[in-house]
């Protein structure tokens, strides 16, 4: 009867745990990407040189390569993230400015941040109430995210505009896969870090978001 | 500037690759495998996604 009670309590505890890292995660979340927006916003009215921005990209992603997993475990980490949030969104302006001076500017930027939040939405809703487990795509995603990454940094000196595109198609689908990777890896205990499952969640939405808007740009008729 | 700009880009894309490496390797060898209609569970949302994009695409060119 004891052990029966035992097991009961111990499920009660890992469901209360998920919830809560759930909920952690989703405010965190919400209150990073706010900040990346106002970064952004600030970025805007400034208008930085481009090799600031890109400064602010690379520190940001060395930020989250080298000292948020280490800073993730104590209090540090929230601030942190903060900073790396700050970073990549304050890096967004140039590129932002840049689409806000065509004609569809305004229209193009809003389809790609309204798209984004609906594509997130859309899959962390699903992976949440579907609760399957999402694990078993773990190696396609980060084998098919290095290809794509390889493929990008060529690009980058090859400059062939068929091949940006479909890439950003691909890192498109990519970054949906990780959303859906990411958030059931929080319901079946796969991650329990909130700091963690926030950056992961934030840089899909980050690539999602740029790649959604280089694809409106190029496809629109401006 | 710009061209160191973008060697120097480039090298942190390879740095992470390089540090994904690992990972894809763990997860590939050790990942959990595919039950029947896992794949599908992941595909229909993800097809959802391209046609969600096309839509939009189709929405600032009109």
């Amino acid at each position: 009867m004891n052990r029966v009670d035992f097991s009961v309590a111990s499920q009660a505890g890992s469901t209360l745990a998920t919830n809560k890292l759930i909920k952690n995660t989703y405010m965190l979340l919400s209150a990073t990407l706010v900040f990346s927006a106002i970064m952004a916003a600030v970025s805007i009215v400034a208008q930085p040189p481009s090799i600031i921005a890109m400064v602010c990209l690379i520190g940001g992603m060395v930020l989250g390569i080298f000292v948020l997993p280490k800073a993730a475990n104590s209090s540090a980490g929230l601030g942190v993230i903060f900073l790396i949030t700050g970073l990549l969104g304050f890096a967004l302006g140039p590129m932002l400015t840049q689409y806000l001076a065509m004609e569809k500017g305004p229209q193009i930027v809003g389809t790609a941040f309204g798209g984004t939040g609906i594509i997130f939405l859309s899959l962390s809703g699903y992976a949440l109430t579907s609760k399957r487990d999402f694990s078993f795509m773990g190696g396609f995603l980060f084998a098919g995210m290095m290809v794509v990454m390889l493929a990008m940094v060529a690009n980058w000196f090859l400059a062939l505009p068929g091949l940006a595109l479909a890439l950003s198609a691909a890192v498109i689908l990519l970054m949906s896969g990780f959303i859906l990777f990411d958030t059931s890896r929080m319901i079946n205990g796969g991650e329990t870090n909130y700091i963690h499952a926030t950056f992961g969640l934030y840089l899909s939405i980050f690539n999602i978001f740029i790649h959604l808007l280089s694809i409106l740009g190029v496809m629109s008729d401006d | 500037m710009e061209m160191f700009v973008m060697i120097a880009g480039a090298a942190l894309f390879c740095f992470m690759i390089f540090r994904m490496y690992p990972a894809a390797k763990h997860w590939m060898e050790h990942g959990p495998k595919a039950e029947q209609g896992d794949w599908q569970a992941a595909i229909i949302p993800l097809a959802a996604v391209v046609g969600f994009v096309i839509l939009l695409i189709a929405m600032v060119r009109m």
